[in-house]
């Protein structure tokens, strides 16, 4: 299974990443390259395999409904770029 | 030409937790921004979330309520998107394997019949946070005391035909989610809100594309929101345009939707297991043991209404919207003996006066004990249902017990007949025109007399005695 040009480039823009145009043949072979060697598996027959959710074969362990945290919103604070009135400032967004 | 409405509901319920849903930061509202913010909720590197047990509980509770299947093993998926009030730049969701399956409801319709509402699945994600956008030159504040809140997405089927009937669903899923004690159900901080995906087609036809109209936050706009959208299709479609598939947002100023997210990439959220999070087990001993602590349904407890309290329909469908307006009900019904006085005055005085002063039911100032004092008076006669109506107003603003304020004010009926017929001897004596005339065979006077004897009685006569005295001396 290959990769087309235009997937990665969308692909890129979905995950806010950067592909400069003369690296993009690059990237599309690699990832190409990857794909295929995925795409092997495909060989195999997984007739009554359970598909996995995960590689270590335990179930998730949970934890009681209980406040454990503090704030520590100073401290988080300190390292934001810009705060104002507790809040964290961001580049205007709207919809 | 007719057209068909189509819509499905997706509806978020914030779960009563104490903490979040993969931290232990506390869930309360109100907070000062981002004092509970940990470094879960802030998507720092290097953090793993854990999964909150009741978050899980209370998502099989609601799953059994619907009479749904609860997923064995069930898995979390990363949605992936960007946006500054997620900031990890990923919900962590469910897609495959939500924790319930297939369910359903059924809702009243306005003609009184049932109808079924299928329910999809209904599956465990976390809040985003709150962004600000105004007042910081030109920035967005971000608060993130609500990222990682637990919700339960209920997403029902393609079911409902028109407004009315998405909003007895949206009512009767608010008040099960309270009822099981799953959410607060706070429509106003956002604890229960609502998508509905909306498309028109001919009767019998294929689904038209459809329009998701976000975040319906009340009731009524539910409803206007909805009536509004399938007018601006029908508008597309007879003048041969077509609807693009997009999420809309309803602004209630205007009473309009608007186009949101336009971007083409915007629903490629490129699900995939989260690989922080195990599959979640769940074992039929942990659902009987989910089971057997659920409160009595709705449903149930309307039919048991009607058969233990020999209540209407109407009356018992009232009673059970909530479980507050229920427990205090049956507590009056049985301090007063009858039920049917008990429901009259549930459904009539006290809900009448709850909605004037736009209060719930659990802030009432009349406790289930105060009111059955109050019923009991009615039933020995020493105050008329009229007359109760006034002591009730008093208890309410705090004027006393029902025995107290009949005292003081001199409420107590008139029920000795001397009294009585002193009244209506001077009435008789003080209007011989109409005693004249009523005595011709003009009986819609008898209505007259009641009224002037009730007047000098200052309501305080008992109305059976009154009516027969009254009949007596008439008769002459």
């Amino acid at each position: 299974m290959a990769i087309s040009e235009a997937e990665v480039k969308k692909v890129a823009r979905l995950a806010r990443l950067a592909v400069p145009d003369d690296r993009l043949e690059a990237y599309t072979q690699n990832l190409s390259n990857i794909l295929n060697l995925v795409d092997q598996l495909s060989a195999v027959d997984t007739t009554g395999v359970e598909p996995m959710a995960h590689p270590l074969d335990m179930m998730q362990r949970l934890r009681e409904d209980v406040v454990t945290e503090t704030s520590h919103r100073e401290k988080y604070q300190s390292v934001a770029p810009e705060v104002e009135d507790g809040l964290y400032l961001v580049p205007k967004v709207l919809e | 030409m007719e057209w068909e409405t189509v819509i499905g509901l997706e509806i978020h319920a914030q779960l009563a937790t104490n903490s979040k849903i993969f931290s232990g930061s506390s869930t309360a509202y109100g907070a000062e921004p981002n004092t509970q913010a940990n470094l879960v909720d802030l998507g720092m590197p290097g953090v793993l979330p854990v999964l909150n047990k009741k978050a899980v509980e209370l998502a099989i509770r609601l799953g059994l309520a619907i009479d749904a299947e609860i997923a064995p093993r069930s898995i979390f998926a990363r949605k992936n998107y960007f946006y500054p009030d997620s900031p990890k730049g990923y919900q962590i969701s469910q897609y495959e394997l939500p924790i319930v399956g297939l369910g359903h409801m059924d809702i009243q319709l306005e003609n009184g019949d049932t109808k079924r509402i299928g329910i999809t699945r209904a599956h465990l994600e976390e809040d985003a946070g709150k962004s600000l956008h105004e007042d910081f030159q030109g920035q967005t504040g971000i608060d993130l005391n609500r990222a990682g809140t637990p919700l339960l997405e209920i997403v029902s089927e393609p079911d409902m035909r028109n407004a009315k009937e998405a909003v007895a669903y949206m009512k009767k899923l608010h008040a099960l989610v309270r009822y099981l004690g799953v959410g607060d159900g706070n429509m106003q901080e956002g604890s229960f809100r609502c998508d509905a995906n909306v498309s028109v087609r001919r009767p019998g036809a294929e689904f038209g594309t459809r329009a998701e109209i976000k975040n319906l936050n009340s009731f009524k706009f539910i409803e206007r929101a909805i009536n509004h959208e399938v007018e601006r299709q029908i508008d597309i479609i007879e003048s041969g345009g077509k609807v693009v598939q997009e999420t809309r947002l309803y602004d209630p100023d205007k009473d309009e939707t608007r186009s949101m997210r336009s971007k083409e990439d915007a629903n490629d959220y490129r699900y995939f297991p989260d690989p922080d999070l195990l599959p979640v087990e769940i074992t039929p001993a942990d659902i009987e043991a989910v089971r057997a602590t659920m409160p009595e349904l709705p449903d149930a407890k309307k039919q048991r209404f009607m058969a233990e309290y020999a209540l209407t329909a109407y009356d018992a469908s009232l009673l059970t919207l909530s479980r507050e307006v229920a427990d205090y009900f049956e507590a009056v019904a049985q301090g007063c003996g009858d039920a049917k006085l008990a429901a009259n005055w549930v459904n009539g005085e006290v809900s009448k006066t709850l909605a004037d002063n736009e209060m719930e039911i659990a802030a009432v100032p009349v406790s289930s004990a105060a009111l059955i004092e109050l019923l009991k008076r009615i039933q020995d006669n020493t105050v008329s249902n009229k007359i109760a109506r006034d002591v009730f107003a008093a208890m309410w603003n705090g004027e006393g017990s029902a025995d107290a304020i009949i005292d003081k004010k001199g409420l107590k009926q008139i029920t000795d007949t001397s009294a009585i017929e002193a009244v209506i001897d001077e009435i008789i004596a003080n209007n011989p025109g109409q005693v004249a005339e009523y005595r011709s065979g003009k009986d819609k006077l008898f209505g007259f007399f009641v009224g002037q004897a009730m007047r000098a009685s200052k309501g305080k006569a008992n109305p059976n005695t009154l009516n027969d005295i009254l009949k007596q001396k008439l008769e002459g």
